[in-house]
């Protein structure tokens, strides 16, 4: 469905000190320098998986986006959804597609989302009874039927967003381009969108890819994730098998009924926290079983838990130690 | 099929662009407004042809001129070289490039969804032209007031694309505002909205004739206010709607070219 290969991209950008004499050379001469937002990417994407794009900010994800919505021209490289090359844009490709960026709108600002979904259904060309359908089915899903009647300028940053989503799924695209679609929501609001983008792709089987820095977004939609760095793939594969690469260990959540002395936690496990009577352990994956018995026969046990590490940490790991790879080769 | 699908659609979009026209409705009225230099230069050659017609325009004359290019002007005038500019340094048409209708249609809806409340706007100072100078103007003879009309809607589509043409500049520049206030500078004595182009001197004139600015403006005016004969009118028409040809096909040329340079900053 979505095929990447080799892809680069590089942008040419303008370098200024900052000062009035650093203002007034540029007028005469101007330093530019070649910025590679993206380099020799590759990847694919079948029908109906769901993708999380991953990196630190300026790794390249949301230029890979907008290259993959046709919005960019790639410098080298190529890439294909389905039958389409995005940079051409063709009709029936647009109406393939979607790409939802948290940071920008296509709502029309000071009109109600329905003139915008009204105007969509004309730009698509949707039959009415089709589109109204599919209004009806996502205004209730999002649970926004009041909302849509509203200008978009009086709604919440939450209400806009889910308004958003509505106007960029009315065509019922087949690929879902998400660009932290859950940026700025509350945890309640984050986890009803997640749902709903679940629940968009098993109803409609269609292709999520989707960036975000709220790993808990990634954890709960996406099977699988690509991994980029300074605009190189560093990872594409499953979610669970990345973070058991990187952290074989297991973290042990442990409720207790008192409190315990910190010698008896330091026998089980490297302790990760302690709060009162809740304590976390990070314990070898192997070693899992022996520690949960220890625990039950000598601790006082309130409630006890088995999770992988977060997500937040392996991240933060894989790229502190791309940085350092980096340093060293830089001398 | 991609022109087909956007017939379809433009009255929707010109809905949604008057619903627009209308949440705005104070800022465009106060724009309207501001456009008052034509008053200005009514009152200016009303006073000078006080002592005497200067060429064939006598006070009576200049009223009906001044009138009408007020008019026209506010028919006419369009502000999509300032919302292209911005919107492309902001990263705005990303939302008009990932819809499966051409940028440009959308632009045009938008901007002549506006029209019918310019129209009602322009509507009294027709009404004062023709208490005015009403035995001067083309309506007493249809086949002019037929070519005014064409020229209008002629006039309308030349500033549109040449608008369109400086704002997708932007695509190249850091802004294309500059451009647009030297453009607007020179449109000012070559499109006879500050003079008569007929007062002008003669190498003015003869240039005004090859230059495009007369067919944005001078033009509709003159064949409104029955300065033109069937024969002159209808050639003019003509290298009008040979402009609005040229202009259209550079515009899409250069938005198209500049559309790959497009950098959709912003998220």
């Amino acid at each position: 469905m979505i095929d990447v290969k080799n892809l680069s991209k590089s942008y040419r950008v303008h370098r200024r000190a900052p000062g009035l004499g650093a203002a007034l050379r540029s007028v005469i001469s101007r330093r530019y320098e070649v910025v590679k937002a993206v380099e020799d990417l590759s990847f694919h994407i079948n029908e109906g998986e769901r993708v999380g794009f991953l990196g630190p900010n300026g790794a390249g994800k949301t230029t890979t986006l907008k290259i993959l919505s046709g919005l960019l021209y790639p410098t080298a490289g190529s890439v294909r959804v389905g039958p389409f090359v995005p940079q051409q844009r063709d009709p029936r490709f647009l109406q393939l597609i979607t790409l939802v960026m948290g940071q920008k709108q296509q709502l029309l600002w000071d009109l109600p989302p329905a003139e915008t979904y009204a105007m969509n259904r004309a730009i698509y060309d949707l039959p009415r009874a089709q589109a109204d359908e599919t209004q009806k089915t996502l205004v209730e899903l999002l649970d926004i039927g009041d909302l849509i009647t509203k200008p978009t300028r009086q709604l919440s940053l939450g209400e806009r967003m889910k308004c958003e989503l509505v106007a960029a799924l009315l065509h019922r695209p087949r690929v879902l381009f998400l660009d932290e679609p859950t940026i700025g929501l509350d945890v309640s609001m984050q986890a009803k969108m997640r749902e709903f983008i679940r629940d968009y792709n098993q109803r409609f089987g269609a292709a999520v890819l989707l960036t975000s820095h709220y790993m808990d977004d990634v954890t709960a939609l996406c099977p699988r994730v690509i991994v980029i760095d300074r605009g190189h793939l560093i990872y594409d594969g499953d979610l669970q098998q990345l973070v058991r690469r990187v952290r074989p260990d297991k973290r042990v959540s442990i409720r207790l009924s008192a409190a315990i002395d910190r010698a008896q936690l330091d026998k089980l496990g490297a302790v990760v926290s302690v709060d009162a009577a809740q304590v976390v352990l990070s314990v070898p994956a192997v070693k899992v079983n022996v520690v949960v018995r220890d625990a039950l026969a000598t601790l006082p046990v309130v409630d006890l838990t088995i999770e992988d590490p977060p997500l937040e940490e392996v991240m933060r790991e894989i790229f502190s130690a791309q940085r350092e790879t980096r340093d060293r080769a830089v001398p | 099929m991609t022109l087909r699908r956007a017939i379809r659609a433009y009255p929707t979009l010109l809905r949604v662009g008057l619903s627009e026209v209308v949440a705005y409705r104070a800022e465009f009225l106060v724009w309207i407004l501001t456009t008052n230099m034509p008053l200005v230069m009514l009152a200016i050659w009303h006073a000078v042809a006080k002592d005497g017609a200067v060429g064939r325009f006598d006070q009576k004359e200049f009223t009906a001129y001044y009138l009408a290019v007020q008019a026209v002007r506010l028919l006419t005038s369009t502000w999509v070289v300032w919302q292209m500019s911005m919107e492309i340094r902001d990263g705005t048409p990303a939302a008009k490039l990932l819809r499966p209708v051409h940028p440009l249609f959308a632009y045009s809806a938008e901007h002549l969804a506006a029209v019918p409340l310019r129209a009602l706007v322009v509507s009294p100072i027709f009404a004062i032209l023709y208490f005015t100078a009403g035995d001067r103007l083309a309506i007493h003879d249809p086949m002019l007031l037929a070519i005014a009309l064409a020229s209008l809607v002629g006039a309308w589509m030349l500033i549109f694309f040449t608008m369109v043409l400086l704002g997708a500049l932007a695509f190249y520049m850091e802004s294309a505002l500059g451009l647009f206030e030297l453009w607007l500078g020179i449109h000012a004595i070559f499109s006879g909205y500050l003079i008569p182009l007929e007062v002008l001197p003669p190498w003015i004139r003869g240039a005004t004739r090859v230059l495009p600015f007369r067919y944005m403006l001078g033009f509709p005016v003159e064949t409104l206010v029955g300065l033109e004969t069937h024969a002159s009118a209808l050639r003019e028409l003509a290298v009008q709607w040979g402009y609005v040809g040229f202009f259209f096909a550079v515009s899409l040329l250069v938005w198209r070219a500049g559309v790959r340079r497009f950098a959709a900053y912003g998220g």
